[in-house]
């Protein structure tokens, strides 16, 4: 069987791309990261996993897999094809997992992250937050506001995140295409501010 | 902002991969295949029917286009280490070529950002 037919049309890039983009989408656990990857992306988004196998170290501090020697990393992401040559890519992963390999992997050549926060559950942001440090990769806070969640003003969440003073915040709704668009915007235009 | 215990570095925990698909061969050359790299089958008519079927449908997938190396995982459902393997066996073989992507450090990193805006802009208004 033709895998082109199999798959369908709108798998493959176009024959002129040149140039591949990754942003990075990360954020706690269940904060929106697989949402807001769906609402932008033009694919169904697609997951990678990677096995790792446990090579007799100490893994106590898993929350989880104490005891077992496999564990799976999960990566989800999407696709925007933004120009004839260009492509962009939202790769979204857990934060509080600590595997060197799949954040190397994740961050080598990543433009910046787009990092999902529920301001009910600011300290749950902290280990992906020093992730992305770590790496040194640009980033813009999109905070992810459930229902009935009470706003809070920018500057308490600055201060609680202990960010710089030009890094952007912005409100998004995973969800709604318009509002995830919105913040992903936000993320370049800094991005853009920086380079100058 | 600190997170104490959430250090990582070479201490962390040591892993290794699943060697089964791969023949026991080690990791690949990391440089090569990164996960938005792009990857299309090579022009011509190949024989594909002597290869191992990990192999055999990576071939068929790329025969379409171009699609990234994460996209290939995603689609056969293996985990990305083992599909990195294969793509460098593949290559080697000349069943597949790369386009890599451009490093940041050479991009013209203000274009690439501004042709970001502008697609986003486009489709999402
Ligand atoms: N109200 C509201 N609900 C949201 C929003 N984003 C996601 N959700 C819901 O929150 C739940 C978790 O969303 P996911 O997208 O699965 O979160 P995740 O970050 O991918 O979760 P993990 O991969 O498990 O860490 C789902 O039920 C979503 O429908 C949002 O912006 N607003
Ligand atoms: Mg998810």
């Amino acid at each position: 069987m033709d895998s082109r037919r199999a798959l369908g049309d709108n798998v493959h890039l176009p024959e002129k791309v040149q140039i591949a983009a990754k942003i990075l989408v990360v954020g706690h656990f269940a904060v929106g990261k697989t949402t807001f990857i769906g609402t932008l992306s033009e694919i169904p988004p697609l997951r990678t996993e990677e096995t790792m196998t446990q090579a007799g170290a100490d893994v106590d501090d898993l929350k989880g897999i104490r005891g077992k020697t496999t564990t799976t990393v999960a990566m989800d992401f999407g696709r925007l094809t933004l120009n004839e040559r260009l492509v962009l890519y939202l790769f979204g992963t857990p934060g509080q997992q600590r595997f060197v390999q799949v954040w190397e992997d994740m961050t080598r050549g990543a433009l910046g992250a787009l990092i999902l926060v529920d301001p009910q559950r600011l300290r749950e942001s902290f280990a992906v937050m020093d992730l992305v440090e770590k790496y040194g990769i640009p980033y813009a806070i999109a905070v992810n506001r459930f229902d009935g969640t009470p706003s809070r003003a920018d500057e308490e969440l600055r201060e609680a995140l202990d960010l710089l003073p030009e890094t952007p915040i912005v409100t998004c709704d995973a969800r709604d295409e318009r509002s995830s668009a919105n913040a992903l915007m936000a993320l370049v235009r800094y991005l853009q501010s920086r380079t100058r | 902002m600190t997170a104490p215990d959430d250090e990582l570095g070479p201490e962390s925990v040591e892993l290794v991969r699943p060697y089964v698909i791969t023949n026991g061969r080690g990791l690949p050359d990391r440089d090569r295949f990164d996960l938005i790299t792009l990857v299309t089958a090579s022009a011509g008519d190949r024989r594909t029917d002597r290869l191992d079927p990990e192999k055999r449908s990576l071939v068929k997938l790329c025969e379409g286009g171009y699609l990234s190396v994460a996209e290939i995982a995603g689609h056969l459902r293996l985990p990305i280490g083992i599909v990195k393997v294969l793509l460098s066996d593949l290559a080697e073989a000349g069943y597949v070529q790369t386009r890599t992507p451009v490093p940041p450090a050479q991009l013209a990193d203000i274009q690439v950002l501004q042709e970001v805006l502008d697609g986003l802009q486009a489709r999402f208004g």
